[in-house]
């Protein structure tokens, strides 16, 4: 088993915040492919389409029969671990902050001799393990060997928390109590062991019986936050903003209209004026002094979620401008990714199909229920993806727009 | 033409190494091709053919290296191929004075040491490094020594005390030799309490990053008769490029390939050789090419370490002036340390204690870890003259 992580003892308000310094990040274009794979969640290697076989290092042709043609595809990691050590000195200073690191050589069952970051649980070799991908506090795709077998707080692994943004014992901050989705978010990464969890609230005069049996619970308080209120944004982040180890940006307006059903832009506007420039604004407030704790002790800060929407992919004509709005939102999201990247912070949109709430009321099912957004939001944070395409609607279009997005756009426009 | 054993190796050099340099590594080029004139009395205009390994040139390489040095050569080659560089220089340089194209070969291996340089050379040493090694504990070198090293222990029953033995036997031996950087002998008791730097990898298993520079010069017997220099034969070399790249993780090399026609084209039998200069950037590379070219079976060196006595007058002397665990590791330069040293001790020019009656010596090339394995293995016998 893994020693369980316990709470990490107060700061010291008098010491020096240790600045976030990234494990080294360059790589090759070929082997961007690992990281794209790992911000989904998922290990992949080229495999050749010509000979089968599987490569590793990443490259740009079969090592075996020179074809170009190689696809990343799933693996299921298993393999041999042949030798393993701990890395007492390092030439990089990320790693002598965080040394001894225990890393291992695994031959994998596919073929490949592989290095990886090596789990507590694992070994001594020789010994199976399983490889996955992550990624590091690089933004870039790794490879970590974890037992075969799960074992108690698995999760808890010292090295492997440097990957992932688990919510124990951390601070959040859930942008809007009011809805559905943010009282369940805010009860399910409370349930993962989050320490305080701040809800934010606009127009406080308008009463919500769900924000207020929330507001009962004991780790939770209400802050007053309305994303199109720049001033608001402000004094929020000066009172809480050092303090957010998760920004989970949930708030939105969405309106259900096309472009020639309503005259006007109002409705546009409001769906931009919190969905897009609500967005920048929590950035420009929220943003910089998260960045400045990302090496803050073992539990902090280390993660900015976005809600988006599954239409930020590709516009869904009867939700045309909710679907404008949250393409703008992922561009500018992408921008915050770059930004925070330097600083281990990882940027986590989420794409959402149709959730079952009233402004999604006409479509069929299946939609998502609120319970199961949230749920899939814990594990994008513990499982340190990037990017989450929760529910079986977002599933599919995901599929399909991989596929062909101009095949997509045809058959939503249909 | 002149025939391949007509073609003799002389004037060892050595610029003295340190730990950092502000120095270039033109600097330590300049320093080599200097003490190669001085040593051989010969004019640079004389010198036809250059042959350079080293990694911290950049940007320039040899070509930029002919300006920078004011020579003019009609044979030029540049070989950033780390400890396998010397014997591959030499091995170039023969076939260049045997066809004809040059007939006075300066070989130069340097490299400088900055104080943040080798951290930047692991960095960018290769793509496979960059992208599957380095974002790993960025441990470079020690670490991935730290796996075959781990391996080798638990396949073949080494002990930490097998290595320690041949560490200490090579800080004894470099003791003599004044160019090397580490001056105090090593106890058992030291070695073993070396502090861990990646298990099973303590201390005094590392050679220490420096700087400086080693050369020589590649002629023909005659020519080297006629300007009155000492020199030796070379009586056999070979190369080999990612050997058995099917091995999961490497326990041999490519001498295995190579040995018999290593041995045969010199006329010799392992059991003849006098000494041994083992490319030791760790000791359990001292142990693999101890098997590999045949002094005794795989997986027997940690008997062979404990049957024998490895000093300058041992029963298998190794690394005669300390090798690059007690000498320092100067980029390149280590590449040429074993033959600079066997060339030394086969011409009567020793600055190390000589091996008694030596005539046979064996130098041991390797290097090029641009993943989890050493790619190159090469190796060279030399002979004294009268051989
Ligand atoms: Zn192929």
């Amino acid at each position: 088993m893994t020693a369980p992580f316990t709470r990490p003892k107060r700061k010291n308000p008098v010491l020096r915040t240790r600045l976030p310094l990234p494990p080294p990040g360059a790589r090759s274009r070929a082997a961007l492919g690992l990281s794209a794979a790992a911000a989904m969640g998922k290990f992949k290697l080229q495999v050749c389409e010509a000979c089968r076989c599987v490569q590793y290092p990443p490259r740009e042709a079969c090592g075996s029969c020179l074809s170009p043609r190689l696809r990343w595809r799933e693996q299921d990691g298993f393999g041999e671990l042949l030798a393993d050590t701990q890395v007492h000195l390092s030439q990089e200073p990320y790693f002598r902050e965080r040394a001894p690191w225990r890393i291992g050589m695994v031959r994998l069952d596919a073929g490949p001799t592989v290095i990886v970051h090596l789990h507590s649980a694992c070994g001594p070799a020789p010994c199976r393990v399983r490889v996955g991908a992550r990624l590091d506090k690089a933004g870039q795709g790794v490879l970590i060997g974890f037992p075969v077998d799960e074992v108690a707080n698995m999760a808890d692994d010292r090295q492997l928390r440097e990957m992932t943004c688990d919510p124990k014992f951390r601070k959040v901050l859930i942008t809007d109590g009011k809805t559905a989705v943010g009282q369940a978010l805010a009860r399910t990464i409370i349930a993962a062991g989050a320490d305080l969890v701040w809800v934010g609230q606009a127009e406080p005069w308008k009463r919500s019986a769900g924000l207020e049996a929330l507001s009962a619970l004991p780790q939770v308080a209400i802050v007053p936050l309305d994303l199109t209120d720049s001033s608001s944004v402000v004094e929020a982040a000066g009172s809480i903003g050092g303090r957010v180890d998760i920004l989970i940006n949930n708030a939105e307006v969405h309106r259900t209209y096309g472009i020639s059903a309503r005259n006007g832009t109002d409705a546009a506007r409001l769906e931009m004026d919190v969905n897009y420039f609500g967005l920048l604004r929590l950035a420009q407030g929220f943003g910089p002094a998260m960045r400045g704790r990302a090496a803050d002790g073992a539990a902090g800060a280390t993660a900015w979620v976005n809600l988006l929407s599954i239409y930020a992919l590709s516009n869904f004509p009867p939700h045309g401008t909710f679907s404008a709005s949250k393409a703008a939102a992922l561009s500018l999201s992408q921008a915050l990714r770059a930004e925070m990247r330097g600083s281990g912070i990882r940027v986590i949109n989420v794409f959402p199909g149709p959730i079952d709430d009233e402004w999604n009321q006409p479509l069929p099912p299946p939609k998502l229920a609120a319970e199961a957004l949230a749920k899939s939001v814990v594990s994008a944070l513990k499982d340190g993806v990037e990017d989450v395409y929760p529910g079986d609607v977002a599933q599919e279009w995901l599929a399909r727009w991989e596929e062909n997005p101009k095949v997509l756009e045809r058959e939503l426009t249909a | 033409m002149v025939a391949h054993d007509d073609v003799v190796v002389t004037a060892p050099v050595t610029v003295p190494y340190s730990r950092y340099s502000v120095r270039n590594a033109h600097w330590f080029c300049a320093q080599a091709l200097a003490g190669l004139l001085q040593s051989s009395g010969l004019p640079k205009s004389e010198i036809d053919g250059l042959c350079v390994g080293s990694f911290t040139l950049a940007p320039d390489s040899a070509i930029g290296l002919t300006q920078h040095l004011g020579v003019t050569v009609r044979w030029l080659d540049y070989l950033p191929l780390g400890g396998a560089c010397g014997v591959v220089a030499l091995r170039r340089a023969l076939r260049a004075v045997q066809s004809g194209d040059a007939e006075v070969v300066a070989c130069i291996g340097a490299d400088t040491n900055h104080v943040d340089s080798f951290r930047q050379t692991l960095e960018s040493f290769s793509v496979f490094a960059r992208d599957a090694v380095f974002p790993y504990g960025s441990g470079g070198p020690n670490a991935s020594f730290a796996f075959l090293t781990a391996y080798y222990m638990r396949l073949y029953g080494a002990t930490r005390e097998d290595f320690g033995k041949i560490c200490i036997a090579q800080r004894d031996n470099a003791l003599a030799y004044p160019n090397a950087l580490f001056k105090k002998p090593l106890s058992m008791r030291e070695y073993l309490e070396g502090r861990v730097i990646a298990d099973p990898i303590h201390l005094f298993d590392c050679v220490m990053p420096c700087a400086g520079a080693e050369g020589f010069l590649v002629m023909s017997r005659r020519r080297a008769e006629n300007l009155g220099l000492p020199y030796a034969r070379v009586r056999s070399t070979c190369e080999r490029h990612n050997a058995f790249p099917e091995d999961p993780i490497q326990m041999r090399g490519g001498w295995v390939l190579d040995r018999d026609r290593l041995y045969g084209s010199a006329g010799i039998e392992p059991c003849d050789v006098d000494f041994v200069q083992t490319y030791d950037d760790y000791p359990v590379m001292s142990a693999m090419q101890i098997e590999d070219l045949g002094f005794c079976e795989k997986g027997a060196a940690p008997e062979f370490i404990r049957r024998h006595t490895f000093t300058t007058e041992g029963s298998f002397p190794i690394n005669t002036c300390g090798g690059q665990l007690s000498v320092g590791q100067a980029g390149c330069a280590a590449g040429f340390l074993g033959l600079v040293e066997s060339i030394r001790q086969l011409s009567g020019r020793n600055l190390a204690r000589p091996v008694p009656n030596a005539r046979f010596g064996l130098a041991v090339g390797y290097g090029m870890i641009t993943y989890d394995r050493g790619l190159c293995s090469a190796a060279a016998i030399l002979s004294r003259a009268d051989a």
